[in-house]
């Protein structure tokens, strides 16, 4: 298990060094740098020039990459171009309410797709055809035409969860939570059903084992077949797919936070692209694919949690 | 696009070429068709906007600002007052560029790795195959809007960005199939011909895999009409007022307090796309299914019209099980199963039921817990056990008899145990279910009982998983589970087929053992005469569901009444002269019909 996670973990690394690199790369294409916006339009050639210099930017880009990599590493990734903050305070100042959102769309996921799909892998038909319908539905509309219907109906009709708008926890918890409830569901319409999906097909799978005959056999309760014994052995793939989920959430993100207008990573991502604040967008990379990461090692954990040939080895 | 991919499990399976064309097949669908038909009337109002429009989409009228569908207006006006309708026209032509360059990239890319990579196969196969691995953990939004950052509104960066990013999936997904095709014989005897491997390549191995290529195709379109409509809605795309479907999405989302209709129209045409390129998908991936299978219906449950139900004798008083015309059906076979199968099992004693595989010995024992699989069922038949008369067919009441009064064991015993929970998990759950015992309790009862089955050292074995115990000690556990709840009767079904000949003696011994010491009848499955002859006091001997005769070991051996015993006894390998053929069954039972004749 140890050397599962220390696998993974080195196997990380490549990732990160990549998606960091690669952006850099993109970043020194780019016509405008740091130096200029510093200026402000002002100064003249040679004072640009000299300010290049000072900052480094006269560099071949591997050595540039390399001095962002050693400040990012004590944890330093410079500041935004445009309001002039340390990144790291901005992104750790958006970072929480991402990953709320995560969290949220983890749990919808979890509740409502395992009651799905077992409650069909067990009585098929109806419930089958429904998660068919709502896959389809979840498939073929874009995550922020679902956030904006929401929006229409349950905020503007219905008027049962404000509109836009992030209220923090510790302002008012009951608004926290109502302002959470739809761009949690936006992003997790579509998952609910993968989840449901995979779930129905490896209990299926599962339920048709010999171990399932014997445990019947034996006396135990259907509960107690199907909840415990079942569902242990069928949550392997179900962790794999919700692994996928939780890195696609990253994308969903993006928009639904834009649409809910929510102080998360993935709106300052976007204001960052937008305003092309290179400082600022690097290091939100580097924050999302961190969280990607998180998200690849906690499968492997869940995986050595629910299987126990993978713990003792 | 991750959550996409899993969607797909598009790879036929190998098997000889296809019979018909697959673009024929996929054309024949009408499904197919109707998605071909909508992607063309998109790029038909794309291509010629100008004149099928109705508007100029830039016309604002500020005086007819926000107006519902009209005569004038069909699909009405935003909050500028331009014609939605014309707008959605124009609007999906940088959708479809962006599509056409995304799947070009990915497509060229994905193909030509995936073929190269799955047909030469070694260290290339290798390098491309780690590259895939990290793009496909790249999150792609987060590369798009880098790439948006240096690139501002530059969609061909994007879509380009989009394609790079989806040839790894589409070259995963590819190369297997391609895998699969380099090792069947045609593509040997192509090469053995002498053909070059371009010529194999494209002759042979690209066409084989058409299907699974546009399955992957459709699924990335699916993939890029999003993310392109999701970047024009965020504003990094397309620049307003220029009209794309994202660009109105992203207007609607400014009016819907007040005017939300505006969401509708720009909304169905993205998602009508995204489901044409969806069910085109789906309906590749049916018809390159259908070049190697044809989907099995499943068999109704047969229409067994007259079963002469035998005469039904009484119950067996001594009996402590006594069971009366079993007959089990199976759907889609006319003939029974078990046909009605009369059994009478004495306190203490061990009845060993004979016969081949298909006899239905296995379903004769499962029927009396309810456990028949999946469409059998029994007919007719009841059992009294325990002083209570009990219907076969009533399922819910025999779930009620499992664990306490019949316990069952089975000959596959390491697949009887659930690889995730530990060996004194699943003794304890057992008794956990019958009685109410505190923890120490139960870990005391559980150690006794593994004792019972001699398992030595029963605390460290109690702790291991299924996958660390060898199958003797395996069957030992399930003996151990199956005792848990003290049942009258134990149902054995093959218990020591599955092991080593060693272990097999061991564990009949031991069932002896526990049925003298606890007084407990069995029932043992097998086809084995040794087994029968080392542990059972009597023997049923069945013959495709028919009930032969039932009698005292001692007598079957000596005098087997029904020439089928004598045939099933002459084929035991254990008794036949050494040097000869093993005498088969059919062998002894023409001998005998001429004998007879």
């Amino acid at each position: 298990m140890v050397r599962l996670i220390a696998h993974r973990l080195a196997m990380s690394v490549p990732l990160i060094v990549v998606v960091t690199f690669l952006t850099f790369f993109l970043n020194s294409l780019a016509p405008g740098d740091l130096a200029r916006s510093l200026m402000q339009g002002g100064g003249t050639e040679e004072q640009y020039q000299q300010l290049r210099a000072q900052l480094g930017l006269d560099q071949p880009v591997l050595v540039q990459y390399w001095h962002w990599l050693e400040r990012a590493a004590t944890g330093d990734l410079g500041v935004s171009f445009f309001t002039g903050e340390r990144v790291t305070t901005l992104l750790n100042g958006r970072v929480g309410v991402t990953l709320t959102l995560m969290i949220g769309v983890l749990i919808v996921c979890l509740a409502a797709g395992l009651t799905l799909g077992i409650a069909s892998a067990l009585r098929g038909g109806f419930v089958g055809r429904a998660i068919d319908v709502m896959s389809m539905l979840g498939l073929i509309f874009p995550s922020f035409w679902i956030a904006l219907v929401f929006i229409a109906v349950f905020a503007v009709w219905l008027g049962w969860f404000p509109a836009t708008g992030y209220t923090p926890f510790r302002d008012d918890p009951r608004l926290w939570f109502l302002g959470m409830v739809l761009p949690v569901m936006s992003v997790a319409l579509h998952s609910i059903t993968n989840v449901a999906k995979q779930t129905r097909d490896s209990m299926i799978d599962v339920m048709g084992r010999d171990f399932i005959r014997a445990l019947r056999a034996s006396g135990l309760s259907e509960t107690s077949v199907v909840l415990k014994h079942a569902l242990r052995n069928a949550a392997l793939p179900v962790v794999t797919v919700l692994g996928a989920i939780m890195v696609a959430a990253i994308g969903g993100a993006v928009f639904v936070e834009r649409v809910f207008v929510l102080p998360g990573l993935g709106s300052l991502a976007t204001q960052a692209a937008d305003q092309s604040d290179i400082a600022l967008l690097q290091g939100a990379t580097l924050y999302f694919t961190l969280i990607t990461v998180a998200i690849n090692l906690l499968v492997d954990l869940s995986y050595g949690w629910l299987n126990p040939k993978v713990r003792i080895q | 696009m991750s959550d996409i991919a899993i969607d797909t499990a598009a790879a036929p399976g190998a098997a000889a070429p296809e019979p018909t064309p697959f673009l024929w097949r996929l054309l024949r669908k009408p499904l197919a068709l109707a998605a071909l038909a909508w992607l063309a009337v998109v790029a038909l109002c794309a291509l010629f906007a100008a004149k099928i429009a109705p508007y100029d989409p830039l016309d604002q009228d500020l005086l007819g600002v926000k107006q519902w569908p009209s005569h004038e207006h069909w699909l009405g006006t935003d909050a500028l007052g331009r014609d939605v309708l014309s707008m959605l026209i124009y609007g999906g032509a940088p959708t479809l560029i962006g599509l056409v360059q995304a799947v070009v990239v990915a497509g060229s890319i994905g193909i030509g790795l995936s073929v190269t990579s799955g047909y030469y196969g070694g260290r290339f196969d290798a390098v491309v195959n780690q590259i895939v691995d990290l793009v496909l953990s790249l999150p792609t939004i987060v590369v798009l809007l880098a790439v948006l950052a240096v690139f501002h509104h530059n969609m061909l960066a994007a879509m380009v960005t989009v394609g790079l990013l989806g040839s790894a999936s589409m070259t995963r997904v590819i190369r297997s199939v391609a895998l699969g095709v380099r090792h069947e014989l045609y593509i040997e005897a192509a090469r053995i011909g002498g053909l070059s491997d371009a010529a194999i390549m494209t002759r042979h191995v690209i066409p084989r895999i058409l299907g699974p290529v546009l399955v992957q195709i459709s699924l990335f379109a699916v993939v890029t009409v999003l993310i392109e409509t999701g970047i024009s809605f965020l504003g990094l795309g397309v620049p307003p007022p220029d009209p794309s479907w994202g660009n109105m999405i992203a207007d609607a989302s400014v009016n819907v307090n007040d005017f939300p209709w505006l969401l509708v129209p720009s909304g169905a045409a993205a998602a009508l796309t995204i489901l044409a390129f969806g069910l085109l998908g789906d309906s590749a991936r049916d018809a390159a299914a259908e070049g190697w299978s044809r989907p099995a219906s499943a068999p109704k449950r047969a229409q067994v019209a007259a079963i002469a139900i035998k005469p039904v004798s009484a119950f067996d008083p001594q009996a402590v099980l006594s069971l009366r015309g079993l007959t089990i059906t199976a759907n889609g076979v006319a003939r029974p199963i078990v046909n009605g199968f009369d059994l009478d099992l004495k306190p203490g004693e061990t009845l060993g039921v004979v016969g081949e595989s298909g006899s239905g010995k296995t379903m004769t024992i499962l029927s009396l817990i309810g456990l028949l699989p999946h469409g059998l069922h029994v007919e007719n038949g009841a059992m009294r056990l325990d002083g209570e008369t009990i219907d076969l067919r009533d399922e819910k009441r025999l779930r009620r008899l499992r664990g306490h009064t019949l316990g069952m064991i089975f000959q596959e015993p390491m697949s009887a145990l659930d690889p995730c929970f530990t060996v004194e998990h699943h003794i304890a759950e057992v008794l956990d279910r019958f009685e109410t015992l505190s923890r120490r309790q139960a870990h005391e009862r559980v150690i006794e009982l593994l004792r019972q089955v001699q398992i030595p050292n029963p605390e460290d074995v109690a702790r291991r998983y299924p996958h660390q115990i060898s199958g003797g000690m395996a069957q030992r556990v399930s003996i151990a589970r199956s005792l848990a709840p003290k049942p009258k009767v134990l149902l054995a079904d093959e218990p020591t087929t599955a092991l080593d000949v060693t272990v097999q003696s061991e564990i009949l011994e031991l069932l002896r053992g526990l049925s003298m010491s606890r007084g407990m009848a069995i029932i043992l499955v097998t086809h084995d005469w040794g087994v029968v002859a080392d542990i059972c006091d009597r023997a049923a001997v069945l013959y495709r569901g028919d009930l032969l005769e039932c009698a005292d070991v001692v007598d079957l051996f000596n005098k087997p009444q029904h020439p089928y015993t004598r045939a099933l006894l002459k084929s035991n390998p254990h008794s036949a002269p050494v040097g000869e053929p093993l005498p088969t069954i059919q062998d002894t039972l023409a001998r005998m019909r001429e004998g007879d004749a």
